[in-house]
């Protein structure tokens, strides 16, 4: 009987660990965390805003024969050797899941580096902090920094946004989105300080690049993600940005050719091409690649264990949320890779956005038109 | 098999009507509409609906 190794307790750990399981492959989870696998996105908004209960946040769980090591994270792996060391306890393995996910990123600026939101605990942290009348300074304007603003309104905070982008989320959104975004959050009484990088933390906020000091009781950084890959070092792996794997989620060697072992990446660390778009391997931090992601690469690697040949034709369709006051965003496929077109409604208002490539739609984006968007699923991208 | 949405937590994003379109719709307001009980032949495609919901608001009894 084949045994996998899976180096993370998060959600795409856990479907490629179902996966296995699945086909009757016994399957070891080896998580940093204390928790069994929980949903992170309440993290910056309901459960934020109610109180975090870890046990309210965990995902169902469909099989009880998962060996799961928990609060340990992995310091290194030998594929040759066929074995991943967490400190000095050994786990070896016949195949292996890379699930190791995303840590955030901190600014490479001096002074007392502020609180993040990643997991459960930094949430429980944070919520006790959030009290009527606390001014909170929130580092970054993304979807976690501006959930957090949203969620710190409601409860009675008052909030500042900075960041080193023009527009909030303008990334994903789009220069129009982004700043009719910014609208809805000042209209709720965020103030925002945009287009400026931070020159120093202190303890009770920042000092901007253009030497404005900005006070805060609470402050929180929000500027990314950096992917968790440290522990396979030493490998001959392609770690450039996550691990490189093929459109079957096998991980390659640099340059792409196969590797001896079989070893699967899935989730957030995972870089893969995605023929839906192009053969550009890319990372996508979206809440459905771990579920798509986790479930191919365990069938890839139950194949690969059976002595078969993998075979398939992986297209996923990312797809995010989020929900900041009364606004539901919600998006399908890649809106960064295009340009936006307001295809319906005002940018002020509810309304879609569609995002072209040149003659290629590749995402969109609804504000508050969850319904009307539910075709383009199956619409964007090459099928 | 029983289902049991937690329409607290459902934001109606229709993730779920997807992977198993005779048990979870949208109507016509863009609400969540569901089936309480079904029968079990359906569980491949309950679960997996409960698997993609964002809000993870999908319980399946028994």
């Amino acid at each position: 009987m084949p045994h996998v190794v899976v180096v993370g307790a998060g959600l795409g750990g856990l479907r490629a660990a179902e996966a296995l399981r699945g086909q009757g492959i016994d399957v070891t989870v080896i998580g940093e965390e204390v928790h069994l696998p929980y949903n992170r996105p309440p993290l910056s908004k309901e459960a934020l805003k109610g109180g975090v209960e870890v046990e309210g946040l965990h995902f169902r769980r469909k099989h009880d024969d998962i060996d799961w090591r928990l609060g340990a994270a992995a310091t290194g792996c030998s594929l040759a050797e066929r074995v991943v060391m967490v400190d000095d306890a050994a786990y070896t393995f016949d195949g292996l899941v890379i699930a190791s996910g995303i840590r955030p990123r901190h600014l490479p600026v001096p002074g007392m580096q502020p609180p993040v939101l990643r997991t459960a605990e930094d949430a429980l942290q944070l919520r006790a902090q959030l009290t009527p009348g606390k001014r909170l300074l929130v580092v970054g304007a993304g979807f976690i920094g501006c959930e957090v603003a949203a969620t710190a309104i409601q409860l009675g905070c008052s909030v500042t946004v900075t960041a080193f982008d023009t527009e909030p989320m303008i990334r994903p959104l789009g220069p129009e989105l982004g700043a009719a975004m910014k609208a809805h959050h000042e209209a709720h009484g965020v103030e925002f300080r945009l287009g400026v990088g931070i020159q120093e933390f202190h303890e009770d906020g920042v000092t901007l690049a253009d030497g404005t000091r900005l006070t805060a009781d609470i402050t929180i950084e929000a500027v990314g993600s950096v992917p968790n890959v440290e522990w396979l070092h030493g490998n001959d792996l392609d770690l450039a940005d996550g691990v490189l794997t093929d459109n079957l989620m096998q991980a390659v060697k640099p340059g792409g050719g196969p590797l001896e072992v079989p070893v699967v990446a899935v989730g957030d660390v995972a870089r893969f091409p995605n023929p839906r778009f192009d053969d550009v391997p890319r990372r996508i931090e979206h809440w459905n690649l771990p579920t798509e992601t986790g479930k191919r690469a365990g069938q890839t690697l139950a194949a690969v264990l059976n002595g078969e040949t993998p075979t398939g034709d992986f297209r996923p369709q990312p797809a995010f949320w989020s929900d900041q006051y009364d606004i539901a965003l919600q998006s399908y496929g890649e809106p960064a890779l295009g340009q936006p077109r307001l295809v319906d409604g005002e940018w002020s208002g509810d309304c879609i956005v569609e995002y072209w490539r040149e003659d290629e739609l590749v995402g969109v984006v609804g504000v508050n038109r969850t319904k009307d968007l539910m075709h383009y699923r199956k619409d964007i991208g090459r099928s | 098999m029983k289902i049991y949405v937690d329409m607290d937590s459902c934001q109606h994003y229709g993730q779920c009507t997807f992977e198993a379109p005779t048990v979870f719709a949208l109507n016509d307001d863009g609400k969540l509409e569901y089936v309480g009980e079904v029968d079990d032949a359906l569980r491949e495609q309950v679960e997996a609906a409960a698997d993609v919901c964002p809000m993870q608001a999908i319980t399946i009894e028994a």
